[in-house]
């Protein structure tokens, strides 16, 4: 393998035969060139994907009042079922265990202004876990914290678009807003990813809300997160758990369909990842089907090649070469073609992956790369296959007589 | 040098089996100049590739420089052939894409001579043929003379105990031809052993001695008085 003499002959036979050299190499970095590609186009829309569909937390479960549709212990049917804080307390005492966290959730319209601008925005009044479930990002200032809610702070955390309806230039940080003719503070600013809606939200604590509510203790929604290691199974048996808890403390019938609704984003998750996995058995069957056409490509030129040398191998032959050196001058040749090949052709997929870039955001697909590894990989499965499509050919020139191969004009 | 002791060959065709040599018995000395005559079908192109190692008798022995050749593997008929034989083609067979410089090498190479030491050595042999002056080109850039000049110089080049020549001027016109023989001729004076094969008349008199092949037996083996190619040239 590195005999320098083995590689002078291979040389001075690649330059003297450049046509066929370069043929077979054009085979496999274009077998690989589409490769990487392909793949990185299927990463890309796999991306795309993910960026739709998972940008909130997703180990979270939704809980909503509804409408009873069924009499139970002395209660009517159509009964609206309303949760408060103290739902909230014993949710979180009670599955400690499996729960992160649990904010309420009371969203109201306000209109919030600031010196002469003036607009409507959704208030939501919160508890601090709900900063996780929106994946909120303050970026300056804090949210809203335990201590908010102890004190029925009169405090606000705007989002980043609120600010600039409101604040034009001005640092909101300190100021003061008016929601709904309530003075509060704004102690933080956010972004979030999920878009200009999410942007355009103020969130306050929810006793301040409770209280101007009118000292109600009710609450529209609680949300609560679980603790990612109960699995998908785990999420589920929660829910149902959660549910007859429920139902128990608000004298519903367990059998009632309606009363309590629980949205469980683990169960979307799943779905949205089982597509995103049909995804990439596509994109891995694109992927292989392209390595296959460049293992018959490879071994196609091979056939030729070693066919197009019969006579010159024959003259090797009679000449004193053995059959061994025959075949591993043969494998040496196309391995030294395939691996220069390959990788030409994987820098070349994987520099214009990396100019394509997020430019073909509009068409779905989103920051399209391959992992280094399967990329790699690939192009050592295309050398060691053109290897052994070399080796079957030559092993056959080896074997065949000199006198015969010179006849072979 | 060459000792063939009761030499059988078949071929089996699809209807009947063709006894090409039906019992050779020939020894060739150190440094003879041995024509192999014959017509078309003889058996001297067989007798000539069990010769040269290309292909195996079904029976008889074949003994080489006192080496038993019998029952070789690929490998060692590759190495035997380096060892002992240079061969010299009518159609050449040089490499194409190679100079001449490069194609005398390639025994070399399979002798795993290092490459300085090899270009050295193939270039005498060159100088030897008188194509000192054309190393680097390639054959398509050679005359048939100049290219077959190369070929003998490749045989010569692994210091072989005998050189093989199947119609070594098959290929070339009278004049060119005579020039080669002389050549051929002035390497046996070196002490080489020669075994031409030919079917032309003049040709085999150019050498010591003539082996007449009929229908696969020797009909005929005669010492000459040897014809100098040089006196024909002018």
């Amino acid at each position: 393998m590195w005999n320098r003499d083995r590689w002078v002959e291979i040389f001075e036979t690649l330059s003297k035969n450049k046509l066929r050299a370069s043929l077979s190499g054009f085979t496999i970095a274009m077998g690989i060139f589409i490769f990487v590609t392909l793949y990185g186009f299927g990463n890309g829309l796999k991306n795309a994907f993910n960026q739709f569909f998972l940008d909130d937390a997703t180990n979270t479960l939704w809980v909503y009042g509804g409408q009873t549709s069924k009499p139970y212990k002395g209660f009517k049917s159509r009964r609206n079922i309303e949760f408060d804080n103290e739902d909230l307390d014993q949710l979180a005492t009670d599955f400690a265990y499996f729960i992160e966290g649990v904010t309420p959730r009371i969203t109201r319209a306000g209109e919030v202004s600031y010196k002469t601008e003036s607009n409507s925005y959704s208030v939501r009044a919160v508890g601090p876990v709900h900063q996780d479930i929106e994946k909120s990002l303050v970026y300056s200032g804090r949210y809203i914290n335990q201590s908010d809610v102890k004190d029925y702070t009169k405090n606000a955390v705007i989002g980043r678009l609120v600010a600039k309806d409101l604040f034009k230039y001005e640092d909101p940080l300190g100021k003061h807003v008016i929601i709904n003719d309530v003075a509060f503070k704004v102690v933080g600013i956010f972004s979030d990813e999920g878009g200009d809606n999410e942007e355009r939200m103020v969130y306050i604590p929810y006793t301040t809300q409770q209280r101007l509510l009118g000292g109600s203790e009710e609450i529209d929604q609680i949300i609560l997160t679980f603790r990612p290691e109960i699995g998908y199974a785990g999420a589920l048996q929660l829910e149902s758990n959660i549910m007859k808890f429920l139902k128990r403390k608000h004298s519903i019938d367990p059998e009632d369909p309606a009363g309590i609704f629980i949205r469980n984003v683990a169960s979307d998750l799943k779905q949205n990842q089982d597509f995103a996995s049909i995804l990439q058995y596509i994109v891995t069957f694109v992927g292989l089907g392209t390595l296959i056409a460049g293992v018959i490509g490879i071994s196609n030129i091979m056939v030729y090649v070693v066919r197009e040398r019969t006579k010159e191998l024959g003259i090797r032959k009679a000449i004193g070469a053995t059959p061994k050196s025959i075949i591993g001058m043969i494998l040496h040749e196309s391995i030294f073609i395939t691996t220069i090949a390959g990788y030409t052709g994987l820098f070349v997929g994987v520099g214009t992956l990396a100019l394509i870039g997020d430019n073909l955001e509009d068409f779905f697909i989103v920051d399209p790369q391959i992992h280094i590894g399967t990329a790699i990989f690939a192009t050592i499965l295309l050398i060691v296959f053109g290897a052994v499509a070399g080796y079957v050919p030559a092993k056959r020139a080896a074997r065949i007589k000199p006198i015969i191969a010179l006849r072979d004009e | 040098m060459i000792q063939l002791n009761n030499i059988h060959k078949s071929y089996n065709l699809k209807t009947n089996p063709l006894h090409v040599l039906k019992g050779i018995n020939l020894s060739i000395e150190e440094g003879e100049m041995v024509a192999i005559m014959g017509a078309s079908g003889s058996g001297k192109s067989t007798l000539l590739n069990i010769l040269g190692m290309l292909d195996e008798a079904d029976s008889g022995t074949y003994t080489l420089d006192d080496t038993p050749i019998v029952q070789l593997s690929e490998t060692k008929a590759a190495q035997y052939r380096n060892k002992f034989l240079g061969f010299v083609f009518q159609s050449f067979n040089l490499i194409s894409y190679k100079t001449a410089l490069e194609n005398v090498s390639l025994p070399l190479y399979y002798q795993k001579i290092p490459r300085k030491e090899r270009l050295i050595k193939a270039k005498e042999n060159l100088d030897k043929v008188g194509l000192g002056e054309r190393i680097d080109h390639v054959p398509s850039e050679l005359s048939g003379g100049e290219k077959q000049r190369v070929a003998i110089a490749r045989a010569l080049a692994s210091e072989p105990k005998v050189l093989l020549a199947d119609e070594p001027t098959g290929a070339l016109d009278t004049k060119t031809s005579y020039d080669l023989m002389a050549l051929i001729q002035e390497i046996n004076e070196q002490g080489k052993t020669m075994v031409v094969i030919t079917h032309e008349h003049d040709i085999a008199n150019m050498c010591k001695r003539i082996v007449h092949l009929r229908d696969g037996v020797i009909v005929e083996d005669k010492k000459i008085k040897q014809v100098k190619a040089k006196d024909h040239v002018e």
